[in-house]
């Protein structure tokens, strides 16, 4: 039994179903992501949390309470929303008492609410403003006093940072992160955006066509992806994926690659299991990190493989160099440290972190678990 | 706030503009010739008008044609003025502009933001009664304002512009209201208001430019209605049919003067209208509720 407990969800619009059978239990205090590309159900499972959209089957229960059928209002959450959703006509601070004075809040506790998250948040200066005065950032904390003041037992998240630019989403992210850590708070929040997915949540759960694809902690969805779906939504740039036949080369599974010229090399796995799929087709994945110049390997792995390939192209990103090579027919990129001295068009010797490396079954893209 | 300009016209030389000006003031005389000629008119003694001086100022200046038409003018077979059908028309068209206001706000909250099946179709047939010409109508009205036992009362009429503007005004809102952001709506669920609560709290406060266009709209419409009040009106005319029969007498003699000024009186009051309401017209009250 969870603090939010959805059972068995499914979501409909006449035939087209958007929600299949999601089985999530997020425990209190937990920050909990829902991730995945436009269309996939997130959005829509937020809702229906919220009561905003009705629940075609299953059941979601707040603290152990059925809430199907229960009014938005009446479950004790807070929605913060994409655009803010502010009431244009009324001032900060009768935005973010608005929702105590519909439940009948006298109106001295409301004051006192509004003061004291108000100064958690810094905006105790701009509660006499309407929101046509504010800045983005400053909407977006006023979005987010107004679901604190209700003091809910959930907070619900739609894409809150979508609408800032790009330094202020990392300022709010940070933000956001902080104020879960005081408050203990519990949070569900949607995105599409895979960093803030990693940074906040305590656990993430990667939707796609309306599946949940993986459901668990940041660190195991980006080292361990249950499909080639999460492998290559998680993580910037993508997990690469090369297809690839595993061999069996001194009692160890080997994965076979081809470089750009030709030539077959082997790369040994961590995973013994892997033996059983000794002369099949797999799809090997692994993260640009995990390609390095020689120096730069992780001096921790106990199974670095040394692969050589000529480099297609180079991009320095300043922190990092991102080095582009074929592998298999496949463009592979390696993200090497700024001062790797790779050249376009030569050959280079790159070292391969192959603890890091996961298998997928081509058939079913689903990672082969040894 | 950026310091961009706002000013977007095309530089011209002085002597464009006052070329332009020239052309400017001519046409503006030019309609404003029926006025001057109204205005004068009313305000000359008969004689000076029948001897052909239309477009002089008057000779001898009088109000007599004012306060004639306004209460002593022989309007059908009473001597009454336009006075009485005056205060017909304002009490005809002061609730029938509201209550179809207000209706066609709430047909146009619940037709964008409580969506129902089916519900284009509904918005489909009400613009449809937006084409439908007045003539057509004439006789089922009466037939249902006799049944209703409403015929040839202010009421009846007040029913009559109500039904045949909740077409316009629901349009209004309706396309007003599809551009204001719904998680607004969603929102104030959330804080727990209801239905009438967010109408009257969230969405109302901003339909101030809107409200405009219809009450001016449905002024200007139901005031000016000769053919509901002509049919319907009973012993309670409006304002324009009494004009009519004011100025379309064809016994005696025909007062120019007071016709002018009974003309006049009959369009102050969209006048009054268009100057007080058309500054809120263009208000942008929706600034900043949502980052755009």
């Amino acid at each position: 039994m969870g603090f939010l407990d959805i059972r068995n969800v499914t979501k409909s619009y006449g035939n087209v179903q958007v929600l299949h059978r999601v089985d999530i239990a997020v425990e209190e205090g937990e920050f909990l992501v829902l991730v995945g590309p436009s269309g996939c159900g997130k959005s829509t499972l937020l809702n229906m949390i919220a009561g905003l959209e009705a629940i075609t089957g299953g059941e979601i229960a707040i603290k152990n309470r059925v809430v199907n059928g229960v009014h938005p209002s009446k479950r004790n959450i807070a929605m913060v929303f994409q655009s803010y959703a502010l009431y244009p006509n009324m001032t900060v601070g009768q935005n973010m008492t608005f929702g105590l004075e519909m439940h009948g809040v006298p109106k001295p506790e409301r004051d006192k609410a509004l003061a004291s998250v108000a100064k958690l948040l810094q905006i105790d200066h701009l509660l006499d403003r309407k929101p046509g005065q504010l800045s983005g950032g400053q909407r977006q904390r006023v979005a987010m006093g107004r679901a604190l003041v209700r003091n809910p037992d959930v907070f619900l998240f739609d894409e809150p940072l979508s609408n800032l630019d790009a330094k202020l989403r990392v300022d709010m992210r940070t933000e956001i992160k902080k104020l879960h850590q005081n408050l203990k708070t519990t949070i569900v929040y949607v995105t599409h955006d895979q960093i803030e997915a990693m940074t906040l949540s305590t656990r993430i759960a990667v939707m796609n066509k309306g599946h949940v694809q993986q459901l668990g902690a940041p660190k195991e969805i980006y080292d361990t992806p249950a499909n080639v779906f999460v492998a290559t939504f998680m993580g910037s740039p993508a997990m690469n994926i090369v297809p690839a036949t595993v061999v069996m080369e001194g009692g160890h599974p080997h994965a076979a690659v081809t470089g750009a010229d030709g030539a077959v090399q082997h790369l040994r796995f961590s995973q013994p299991g892997l033996a059983a799929w000794k002369g099949k087709p797999i799809l090997l994945g692994i993260r640009p990190e995990a390609i390095t110049d020689p120096e730069g390997a992780d001096r921790k792995s106990g199974n670095i493989v040394a692969l050589k390939n000529r480099v297609t192209v180079t991009e320095p990103a300043g922190a990092d160099t991102f080095v582009t090579m074929t592998l298999s027919g496949k463009d592979v990129i390696a993200r090497m440290r700024a001062d790797a001295a790779v050249t376009p068009g030569e050959s280079f010797d790159f070292a391969v972190n192959m603890d890091k490396a996961v298998a997928f079954d081509p058939a079913t893209e689903d990672r082969i678990t040894a | 706030m950026s310091a961009v300009t706002q000013d977007t016209a095309v530089s011209t030389s002085r002597a464009t503009r006052v070329f332009l000006y020239l052309i400017l003031i001519l046409f503006a005389l030019f309609y404003l010739l029926p006025l001057y000629v109204m205005g004068v008119n009313s305000l000359k003694p008969l004689p000076e008008i029948t001897g052909g001086n239309m477009m002089a100022l008057p000779s001898t200046w009088t109000l007599d044609p004012w306060r004639s038409a306004w209460s002593t003018a022989q309007i059908g077979v009473e001597p009454t003025g336009l006075r009485p059908y005056f205060l017909n028309s304002i009490l005809m068209v002061v609730p029938a502009v509201a209550i179809s206001t207000v209706v066609g706000a709430l047909n146009g909250y619940v037709l964008t933001k409580w969506r129902f099946r089916g519900d284009t179709w509904v918005f489909g047939l009400m613009l449809f009664s937006c084409f439908i010409p007045f003539q057509i109508v004439l006789i089922p009205m009466a037939v249902v304002l006799g049944k209703l036992g409403l015929a040839g009362s202010v009421p009846g009429l007040i029913l009559v512009h109500v039904v045949y503007g909740i077409g316009f005004t629901t349009l209004y809102f309706r396309n007003y209201y599809a551009s204001f952001p719904t998680e607004l709506i969603r929102a104030a669920q959330i804080d727990g208001a209801g239905f009438f609560r967010i109408f009257w709290r969230i969405l109302l406060p901003v339909s101030g430019p809107i409200a405009v266009v219809s009450v001016i709209w449905q002024f200007t419409n139901i005031w000016n209605d000769f053919l509901f009040g002509v049919s319907f009106g009973g012993t309670s005319q409006p304002m324009t049919v009494a004009l009519n029969n004011l100025v379309q007498s064809s016994t005696g003699v025909k007062e120019y003067n007071v016709h002018f000024a009974g003309a006049i009186l009959a369009a102050l009051p969209t006048l009054f209208v268009y100057i007080v309401a058309g500054r809120y017209f263009v208000r942008g009250l929706m600034a900043g509720s949502v980052k755009g």
